[in-house]
């Protein structure tokens, strides 16, 4: 029963990771640049929640909601302010290290207002956890079912919305091909815009549901995360979004695993060296498109 | 001399040198009269490892055109074997001796690892091995936070669970205490032989840049297809500028550790927050310029410092310094406005002359 315990822990755990990594991968295949800020927006969302739910004790599908609007409102910022400009410049690590600068701003804003101590975060969840056999062998936690739903209905969300509306053709068009998309009447800078907020508004829930699950906050937390859901955006095959689900909740399982049976100190050493393997087989990830050099 | 004089490179390079050993001498003169506070004293033999490992991640970033976050894990393997090594010996041998075997300790075998993880890796391209070569970084820190290494009579100890489980003899004494790290380094390392190191990696790398083996590396980064179709080794030439690299960065990381007391491998000095760091100082810098590079490393280390006194924002207005020092530099909408508002072209156009 343990080995299923812990298998839903992971799955649980890969859900959280698998939004972010969407904020990422849809990010990266539209923009081509590494967001890093993004796990820094995942705390700004977990620090709106807090706000909104614990300090104002307002109802937490309130909270959740101003989270949500407050990380899309950042998302666009960020991206007006400090992406926007740097698009067409000589190098990519020029944005990437903008994207470094502004993930010490969110980090160190925080730190300023919230102060560096870890606050205990309520969960917003109020499910009883459901459990199995007879002697309760097998006990799921609200959280987790929450999470897993929560995964799921972004995850199959965000593929219709990617294959069936226009403005998910949009999107796939701009990351394919600017220039080809902007002369079919596409507004490149407006559908860029569009992914940053809807990156942001996973973030905010992956925010919720990640500080739900590790019920503690403060203002690094979004960053380890953001590094591991970077990790499995890279590892399902960075632009892919159907990649980025896979690659997330594979992540969880994996550092789930590892913490559970081999070493909870190398569980992130075991998360790492599970993607140095895939790459080392397969260079752009699971399910990666390989690109063709030609002369 | 005098062709060597009009070659630009050189002159380039004699600039570079100059600057460093200028501000190595008046820094030494300002310590000398004791007006340099206690702060930046504590500052400068940090200062140097970060300046050998901002030039040795631009010999990778910005002239082998490779993306490496990983540079951190290199420079904590240099500190950590070296370390030990130093603790090991402790007293058996004079101090100058030791101190260079523990360099070569630790260079030779931050290159080693780098050779290890440049043959597999410098395949992935891009953002990918940029993400590679940070797990890497984080695989080494973790890995040191669990050794435990230990020695009495019998010999060595080894343990990856516990400092229980070396089971020393009374007397022995514990070497590497995982998260705790190695306690009672020598303190070797100073000013004058951070100086040193900073110029023999100048040395090195300048002079890589301009062989012909520098010119392949740059082939290789300006159109990989044509460099391999005229003969050059692409494998070769990567992994010569990430081995380089990499003992550069274990270099300074034994300058690193031989200046503190206490070493501990933690997410604040040995992480990919420190990697990023490095990538910083060598984009700040400019991508490729060596000089640009010093300067830059020098100027952010000293920055937060010199905002101590508005203390808690200090991180925030480095943050804004950076994120506008970017735009600045990079906007394209930011260079058009540069270009029409120069004062070199204003001056030119008042004097009625002509910008070659």
């Amino acid at each position: 029963m343990s080995f299923l315990s812990y298998l839903i822990k992971g799955i649980s755990l890969g859900s959280v990771y698998a939004i972010i990594a969407l904020g990422y991968t849809m990010v990266y295949g539209i923009a081509k640049m590494l967001n890093f800020a993004h796990g820094d927006v995942i705390m700004v969302g977990a620090y709106s929640v807090f706000i909104m739910s614990t300090s104002l004790g307002l109802s937490p599908f309130f909270g959740v909601l101003t989270s949500i609007v407050v990380c899309t409102a950042l998302g666009l910022t960020i991206e007006r302010v400090a992406y926007k400009p740097l698009r067409g410049a000589a190098s990519p690590l020029a944005v990437l290290i903008t994207a470094i600068g502004v993930s010490y701003l969110l980090q160190n804003i925080a730190l300023l207002v919230f102060g560096a101590n870890t606050i205990s975060f309520t969960s917003v969840i109020n499910i009883s956890p459901i459990t199995f056999g007879s002697n309760n062998e097998l006990t799921i936690s609200g959280e987790t079912i929450v999470t897993i739903i929560a995964g799921i209905i972004v995850m199959v969300g965000l593929t219709l919305f990617v294959n069936k509306t226009k403005m998910g053709h949009a999107m796939r068009a701009v990351s394919e091909d600017k220039g080809a998309a902007s002369l079919m009447g596409i507004n490149v800078n407006a559908t860029i815009a569009l992914t940053f907020a809807i990156g942001s508004a996973l973030a905010a829930i992956a925010g919720v549901l990640l500080c739900s699950a590790y019920p503690t906050l403060n203002p690094y937390t979004g960053a380890m995360p953001g590094i591991k859901a970077f990790v499995a955006a890279v590892f399902g095959g960075i632009g892919s979004i159907p990649g980025a689900m896979i690659g997330g909740v594979l992540l969880g399982i994996i550092e789930v695993f590892g913490k559970a049976y081999i070493s909870s100190q190398m569980a992130d050493a075991i998360v790492f060296a599970v993607l140095i393997i895939v790459l080392l087989v397969k260079p752009t990830g699971i399910l990666g498109k390989n690109i063709q050099e030609k002369v | 001399m005098k062709k060597l004089l009009k070659d630009k490179n050189f002159k380039n390079n004699l600039i570079t040198y100059g600057i460093v050993i200028v501000s190595f001498v008046v820094i030494s003169i300002i310590k000398g009269t004791g007006n340099l506070s206690s702060l930046f004293t504590g500052l400068l033999v940090p200062l140097c490892s970060y300046i050998i490992l901002a030039v040795s991640l631009n010999l990778v970033v910005g002239i082998s055109g490779e993306l490496s976050l990983g540079h951190a894990g290199f420079m904590c393997v240099g500190a950590f074997s070296s370390a030990l090594f130093s603790k090991c010996v402790v007293g058996t041998m004079p101090d100058g001796i030791r101190f260079l075997l523990a360099l070569i300790i630790g260079s030779v075998l931050a290159g080693i690892i780098g050779v290890l993880i440049g043959i597999p890796v410098l395949r992935l391209k891009g953002d990918y091995l940029a993400i590679v070569t940070l797990a890497f970084g984080e695989i080494i820190k973790n890995i040191i936070n669990v050794i435990y290494i230990g020695r009495d009579s019998k010999g060595f100890h080894f343990s990856m669970t516990s400092e229980m489980d070396l089971n020393l003899e009374a007397g022995g004494e514990t070497l590497i205490n995982g998260a705790q790290g190695i306690t009672g380094t020598p303190k070797d390392s100073s000013f004058l032989i951070g100086f040193i190191l900073v110029m023999i990696t100048l040395f090195i790398v300048l002079n890589l840049i301009n062989s012909r083996d520098g010119r392949a590396i740059m082939a290789i980064r300006d159109n990989r297809i044509a460099a391999e179709s005229i003969g050059i080794n692409i494998t070769k030439y990567k992994l010569l500028a990430f081995t380089v690299s990499s003992v550069l960065a274990g270099a300074a990381g034994v300058l690193y550790s031989h200046n503190l007391n206490n070493l501990q491998a933690t997410s604040k000095n040995f992480g990919y927050n420190m990697s990023i760091m490095f990538l910083v100082f060598v984009v700040l810098g400019g991508i490729g310029n060596i000089r640009g590079s010093i300067i830059a490393a020098v100027l952010l280390t000293l920055l937060p410092e010199l905002l101590r006194g508005l203390n808690a924002y200090r991180m925030l207005i480095y943050a804004i310094v950076l994120i506008a020092i970017m735009l600045f530099n990079w906007a394209p909408g930011a260079l058009a406005f540069r270009e029409k508002y120069s004062i070199k072209n204003w001056l030119s156009k008042k004097t009625g002359k002509e910008e070659i």
